[in-house]
């Protein structure tokens, strides 16, 4: 601790900071461009200038970079300083000079940061009438706009996507006036992340290519406290919505999760929810086999004759919220309830709910992650699956640097000497893939074979650090020789961390891990596991201890069950296309409730709108076991309710007991009736809480048009509608200051910082740390200990055959997300891989069309090499291009 | 008290003054041509639409009775897609006129659009663009504006030079 | 008190009952035509116009405004004593329109002619003050009350000063009856005699029936609109058109008291009567175009120590003057 003194009061302050994080987490404002709390202090852009004293008798003072100085203890520092004031006035206007004129037709106009700058400094004048430098710009793909006209050159850009992205695409070209950030074709950003370039960017030279589509500026966007259901890390977002349409989705600071940043998939992949060829209406399949738009009554008295009548099923998912699946299952019966994973999956999720009920204390936050100093990834290609892990990955790799700079007494702050210092060393990263991942840049070590081979490599690490572990036999000595290091690196570490996730659709892996943990906690209880699952809710689902998809499918085979009542899933993703299509045909009814046409869908005989995550309220669980509630952003136009409204309508005209009316009694429900879930009543205040008798607003405080929105279908104003599941409104009304449960943070705005990343300063605790009311949701994982090492499982050791490598895209693999065209656009030639050797034995080369029977399911696609993949491997591409539902041990003849 | 009678007296002679009020509407009003009545949407001098879209309009209009929907042209431009004012609301104040960054929104010496049926206050883009300038002859912001667009590509706007070539190694 | 009926043939008593009801349609009508009158009034000293729209002149606003105030909604406050409420604007057109009884408007044209007729007036207009403090009492507003409470002190206060201004009048004629005292003026009309009797008159019955300079009891920039705050529709119509109909009493009394009622040459009677009390109706609208609303305490103190001593004067000089002629 030391104290500092800013224009007279003393504060206390961690020394270890500089000036200007500390003075905003003091509330002042204090104007800046280069610095950001991920990216660290630069010192570029000149514009933190403070004046700062040597000691209480210096009247002078000098100019100072408040980000470049330490906040030394009994410094004294004045911001209001006229001299200070005037050179960041000065700097604004240098920094304007080639500033086009064009704010008016600028995507950013409303949430810059330049603009909250040019105001904070008073430059709002244009001196300079010389000519301005321009640029010309670049196609950056679907998700990102280029005008590098509007650039100030604070190299912010490059350091996020270089140097904390570790893209190596956007590069700054040119010199001094012609300074230029772009690619060196045109082209899509290659890295992962580049969306955040969105919000990274203090002006507007990247800007939402999906939100100028359909622009709406941001004090008129309705916006909610959202979860991003694109992968199950559950991170925070802000989706902004206008006139009943989603128009993008903005980061939500969450201090233990994605804190400033998201992935593209998450942050472009909500397109989905606008589709044309969505469900808005009730369908029944008519007379002659079409599914055509009947009135809601009509629609539920269908399907109350269709459950009624038949024997029924439900089939939950993933997707979809805890309250969706407790209504489906409510509706239904226990008993006639699965949980809509495949029978793989939910072999491997169970195993992790097993896992982390048994680490109960040691389970890593997506934030804690960053500062780990020793990784295994076990079996999971992060950067596809949970791709925002990648980023904290990369992170973790780099905290080397920090220890590094820390010795040679570098502040932690002084980025560019931080990087010097780090160079290339990089704390281990060990990965155990099928493939060659998108990490493999800082790894330190990969191992590549199919899940048998990264189950025992696992084991083996066990066994390497605890002799009480069993270890696996026959195992080649290539295989032992690398589980020593990695059980060295791990046993040396002062925070090693266990990567583990379900993308294999193997439990073994997963037990493998739990090997690991229990092994490496018996001796370094600073011990982390952070397990990845495939989809949002996959934890949640296996919280319901409801058997898979595979037990719905039996039963209607078995001729016990005629109909099939799926909620928000696909049946085709989670099974064999021939057996699905088998049993669909045998059915009597198939009743879907889903946001999406997806196959099933479309083979429905009853169709229910549901709401989507922008149209419903619902709780979500993510991997770590933290149950995190989502608010609906709008009312949609027409019938689209929330799955558990349908469930609750359904139920009451075939004459059950329902106890909710809205979301607190639905979940007080849950809670009662499923003890594993307490806690999830606790991840958002309820509706009924109030702040100076105040709701919480969707609305900015100043959302324009109120009389004129809807005024060409009737002049008269409606009505703001009245949130019965939620202390939020819908409208500008409620409590506009900085004091609310963070979960009911719609989006950041705070007086003179309207840019998100900015205005979030002042709900944080201190700048890049916790929100200051605490960070939303709630653990719900209660720890229980199942005693020792998990035995080997038996291995099949038929050498013989070809085995399946799941190879999961960013894109592509999470169906949601691919159904959204921006995302879609960038999915193009997914192939079959296989390395070199395989490809021989299979006669094919590089670029020739393979075609492979797959589980019974016939796959043709062009085939790649790639010699990372074992021998006898098959590389099969999960998603829209190529086939879902594939695991591990799927059967695949060639 | 004579001041009283004084004034009783004075105010008897306006018996004969010539009175102040213009019988509108046989005798109509002069209007400046600042006075805030009716809105439109003008045009720029080569004919185009003015507005961008860029809603400052709708943000500053204190009863929230103009909304805007963005399109945009294959070349980039920025245009109202939908531009809608509920006169019914509008309380003239000219605000919209001052925050519009184009000239585009101006306020016209036209007040006579009362109506009996309210939903004919809603104006479309349609009902508001005029084909002149208005108060506002000779300003076009794209011609001042640094973004591309249809006929004017980077560096011809005003005060631009010519486009930084990135490839090149002279200072 | 006996109202006697100077002739009982059957006849003339349906005369009296005719002349009776046309007389007071004739006040009402009048008092209603007032509102326009003074509006365009008003309008030509403000050099504007008035309502001119409706009707030649703009006089059928009267019917257009009749019209209005009959379909408006007649809302009670659900705070309000109901009754009373109710009462008090038929009190102020029942105590104005009784006035109008005594007063002769020729030799032959009245519809009773009382010997104490100035008493009767006095009464009247003291009864008058109920309408008036009752309605503000109770609407339950904070605003009527204080406008009732003013209106009875001003009223209460004026009306001595009138009664005591008139003592002379009485004494020159030497009786209440009204006929007696405009037949006394034939010689010399009262206005030369009693001059300040006349001034006080005039300001007193100002004041009586609140017109301005003396509307404090409505004083809309103090008390929005003072004891009538909660009126609506008719019932308000009835308060308003009341205080026209006090106008047109004040007119014609001072016309009876100072200016020799029907008293001229050649004319008929009743157009000398109408000439003189329009004269009057005319200079209380020039008063409320001219005169600016003094303050409360002003309007007491200038009562109780300008107006009484002046007419204890003038009641010592008359009498005096009596005495010293008789």
């Amino acid at each position: 601790m030391a104290k500092i003194t800013i224009d007279g009061r003393q504060y206390d302050v961690d020394e270890t900071d500089n000036v200007l994080k500390v003075a905003l987490s003091k509330g002042f404002d204090l104007p800046y461009f280069c610095w950001h709390p991920e990216l660290h202090s630069v010192g570029a852009c000149r514009q933190c200038a403070v004046k700062q004293y040597k000691n209480g008798d210096d009247t002078q003072g000098q100019i100072a970079m408040a980000c470049m100085t330490p906040a030394s203890d009994g410094s004294l520092f004045s911001i209001s300083d006229n001299e200070a004031a005037e050179m960041r006035a000065q700097v604004v206007e240098w920094l304007m000079i080639n500033h086009p004129h064009d704010c008016a037709v600028c995507e950013e106009g409303g949430e810059c940061h330049l603009q909250d700058m040019t105001l904070m400094t008073g430059h709002t004048r244009r001196r300079y009438i010389g000519p301005k430098r321009t640029h010309r710009n670049q196609n950056l793909g679907p998700f990102i706009s280029h005008e590098m006209n509007r650039c100030i050159a604070c190299y912010r850009c490059v350091r996020y996507y270089r140097d904390y992205a570790d893209g190596n695409d956007l590069r700054a070209l040119g010199s001094h006036m012609n300074v230029y950030f772009g690619r060196d074709t045109d082209g899509p950003f290659e890295n992962e992340f580049s969306g955040n370039l969105v919000e990274v960017c203090p002006t507007g030279v990247f800007t939402d290519k999906t939100l100028g589509a359909h622009y709406i500026r941001k004090w008129d966007l309705q916006n909610a406290p959202s979860i991003c259901t694109h992968c199950s890390l559950g991170c925070n977002t802000s989706p902004g919505s206008r006139r009943g349409e989603l128009r993008r989705i903005q980061n939500r600071y969450h201090g233990e999760i994605n804190h400033y940043f998201l992935c593209d998939r998450g942050r472009f992949g909500a397109g989905f929810t606008t589709r044309d060829d969505r469900p808005r209406q009730p369908l029944s399949r008519s007379a002659n086999n079409v599914l055509e738009p009947v009135a809601k009554d009509d629609a539920i008295a269908a399907v109350r004759q269709a459950i009624a009548s038949g024997r029924a099923i439900g089939i939950g998912s993933p997707r979809a919220s805890i309250e969706d699946n407790y209504a489906l299952r409510h509706l239904l019966g226990a008993e006639h309830f699965v949980n809509g994973l495949s029978a793989a999956e939910s072999r491997a999720s169970h195993a992790v709910r097993d896992l982390l009920a048994d680490n109960a204390n040691h389970i890593a936050t997506l934030r804690e992650v960053e500062s780990c100093d020793a990784v295994f990834v076990i079996g999971e290609d992060v950067t596809q699956t949970a791709p925002r892990l990648a980023l904290s990955l990369r992170q973790s790799a780099k905290t080397k640097h920090f220890e590094l700079a820390r010795a040679a007494n570098i502040p932690k702050w002084h980025a560019r000497a931080v990087h010097e210092a780090g160079q290339h060393h990089y704390n281990p990263i060990f990965e155990a893939t099928p493939a060659a991942t998108r990490l493999q840049d800082i790894t330190a070590e990969s191992t590549h074979g199919d899940a048998q081979t990264i189950a025992q490599l696992a084991f083996a690490v066990a066994s390497r650090l605890d002799s009480q572990a069993p270890a696996p036999s026959n195992v080649d000595d290539e295989l032992l020789k690398r589980a020593e290091i990695i059980a060295e690196t791990l046993r040396n570490a002062t925070k090693p961390l266990i990567v583990v996730g379900t993308g294999l659709g193997d439990s073994d892996v997963v037990t493998a891990a739990g090997n690991v943990m229990k092994a490496l906690t018996t001796a370094n209880d600073a011990a982390q596991i952070f397990p990845t699952l495939l989809e949002a809710n996959s934890l949640g689902m296996s919280l319901f201890d409801a058997p898979s998809i595979d037990h719905a499918l039996t039963q209607v085979e078995s001729g016990d069950v005629d109909t099939l009542v799926v909620n928000q899933n696909d049946i085709f993703e989670r099974a064999p296309t021939h057996r699905v299509d088998a049993v669909l045909k045998n059915l009597k009814n198939l009743v879907v409730l889903d946001h999406s046409l997806t196959e099933t869908t479309a083979r429905a005989d009853h169709v229910l709108p549901a709401g989507s995550f922008a149209e419903a309220d619902g709780t979500l669980i993510n991997n770590e076991g933290r149950a995190q509630r989502f608010f609906q952003v709008f009312i949609s136009e027409g019938p689209i309710q929330e799955t558990w409204r349908w469930c609750a309508d359904l139920a009451r005209a075939l004459g059950r007991p329902v106890r909710w009316n809205g979301m607190d009694d639905l979940i007080t429900a849950i809670v009662d009736e499923l003890p594993q879930f307490a806690g999830i009543q606790d991840a958002a205040p309820s509706q009924s809480f109030r702040k100076a008798g105040m709701r919480f607003p969707r609305g900015t405080h100043r959302q324009a048009a109120r009389t004129a929105l809807y005024a060409e279908i009737d002049v008269r104003e409606r009505r703001p509608e009245v949130d019965a599941d939620s202390a939020l409104s819908f409208s500008m009304e409620g409590y506009h200051g900085s004091e609310l449960p963070s979960e009911l943070l719609a989006y950041a705005y705070a007086p003179g910082w309207e840019s998100n990343q900015q205005a979030i300063t002042r709900f944080q605790d201190e700048v890049g740390g916790h929100l200051k009311m605490g960070d939303p949701g709630v653990r719900i994982m209660t720890s229980k200990d199942n005693g020792g090492y998990t035995k080997l499982p038996q291995t099949n050791s038929d050498g013989g055959g070809w085995r399946v490598a799941p190879r999961y895209h960013i894109f592509d693999s999470e169906s949601q997300s691919a159904r959204a065209p921006a995302i879609a656009e960038r999915v193009n030639g997914r192939q079959i891989t296989v390395n070199r050797a395989s490809a021989d034995k299979l006669g094919v080369a590089d670029g020739d069309s393979l075609s492979i029977t797959i589980d019974g399911d016939a796959l043709s696609l062009p085939v790649a090499i790639d010699d990372s993949l074992g021998d006898q491997v098959i590389g099969i591409p999960i998603g829209s291009q190529g086939v879902s539902g594939v695991h591990a041990a799927s059967q695949v003849e060639a | 008290m004579l001041s009283v009678l004084r004034t009783i007296w004075m105010v008897l002679l306006h018996s004969f003054r010539k009175r102040d009020t213009v019988l509108y509407p046989e005798v109509k009003p002069y209007l400046p041509p600042r006075y805030r009545g009716r809105i439109v949407l003008t045009r720029d001098p080569d004919g185009a639409e003015r507005c961008v879209a860029c809603n400052l309009c709708s943000v500053a209009c204190p009863v929230d009775c103009i909304s805007v929907i963005k399109g945009e042209d294959e070349t980039g431009r920025w245009y109202p897609d939908t531009f809608q004012i509920n006169f019914s609301r509008c309380i003239y104040c000219g605000f919209c006129e001052e925050a519009c960054p184009t000239y585009a929104i101006q306020l016209t010496p036209d007040f006579e659009m009362g109506e009996f049926d309210r939903q004919k206050m809603v104006y479309e883009k349609s009902d508001l663009t005029i084909s002149g300038v208005g108060k506002r002859p000779g300003y076009n912001y794209y011609r001042v504006a640094g973004m591309a667009v249809g006929g004017k590509d980077k560096g011809e706007a005003v005060s631009e030079s010519e486009p930084v070539d990135i490839k090149t190694l002279l200072p | 008190m006996m109202i006697g009926v100077s002739d009982s043939t059957f006849f003339s008593a349906l005369w009296q009952g005719a002349e009776t009801i046309i007389i007071l349609l004739a006040v009402v009508i009048a008092s209603a035509l007032l509102i326009w009158l003074e509006r365009r009034l008003l309008g030509l000293w403000q050099d504007r116009y008035g309502p001119n729209r409706v009707g030649p002149f703009g006089l059928l606003q009267v019917v257009a405004d009749m019209i209005k105030i009959f379909f408006k909604e007649d809302w009670i406050p659900p705070f309000a004593d109901k009754a009373v409420f109710i009462i008090a604007p038929a009190v102020i057109m029942l105590t104005t329109l009784l006035t109008f009884a005594v007063v002769p408007f020729t030799e032959t044209i009245d519809v009773v002619n009382l010997n104490i007729g100035l008493l009767f007036v006095l009464a009247m207009s003291s009864l008058g003050v109920y309408a008036v403090i009752l309605g503000g009492w109770s609407s339950d507003n904070k605003y009527a009350m204080l406008g009732g409470l003013r209106t009875a002190a001003q009223m209460i206060s004026y009306e001595v000063f009138m009664g005591l201004a008139l003592l002379g009048v009485v004494m020159l004629a030497g009786s209440f009856n009204l006929h007696t005292i405009v037949e006394s003026q034939a010689g010399l009309w009262n206005v030369l005699t009693q001059f300040p009797s006349f001034v006080i008159f005039l300001i007193a019955g100002c004041a009586e029936i609140h017109r301005a300079p003396f509307d404090l009891p409505e004083a809309e920039q103090e008390l929005t609109a003072g004891f009538h705050t909660e009126y609506s529709g008719m019932k308000f119509g009835m308060f308003f058109v009341g205080e026209y109909a006090g106008i047109v009493l004040i007119s014609s009394l001072i016309t009876v008291l100072f200016f020799g009622g029907w008293l001229g040459p050649v004319l008929p009677g009743i157009v000398w009567f109408l000439i003189k009390t329009m004269f009057f109706i005319i200079f209380f609208v020039l008063l409320r175009a001219a005169t600016f609303r003094p303050r409360y305490d002003q309007l007491m103190s200038f009562g109780w120590k300008v107006l009484l001593p002046i007419a204890l004067a003038n009641i010592a000089l008359t009498a005096a003057a009596v005495v010293a002629t008789s």
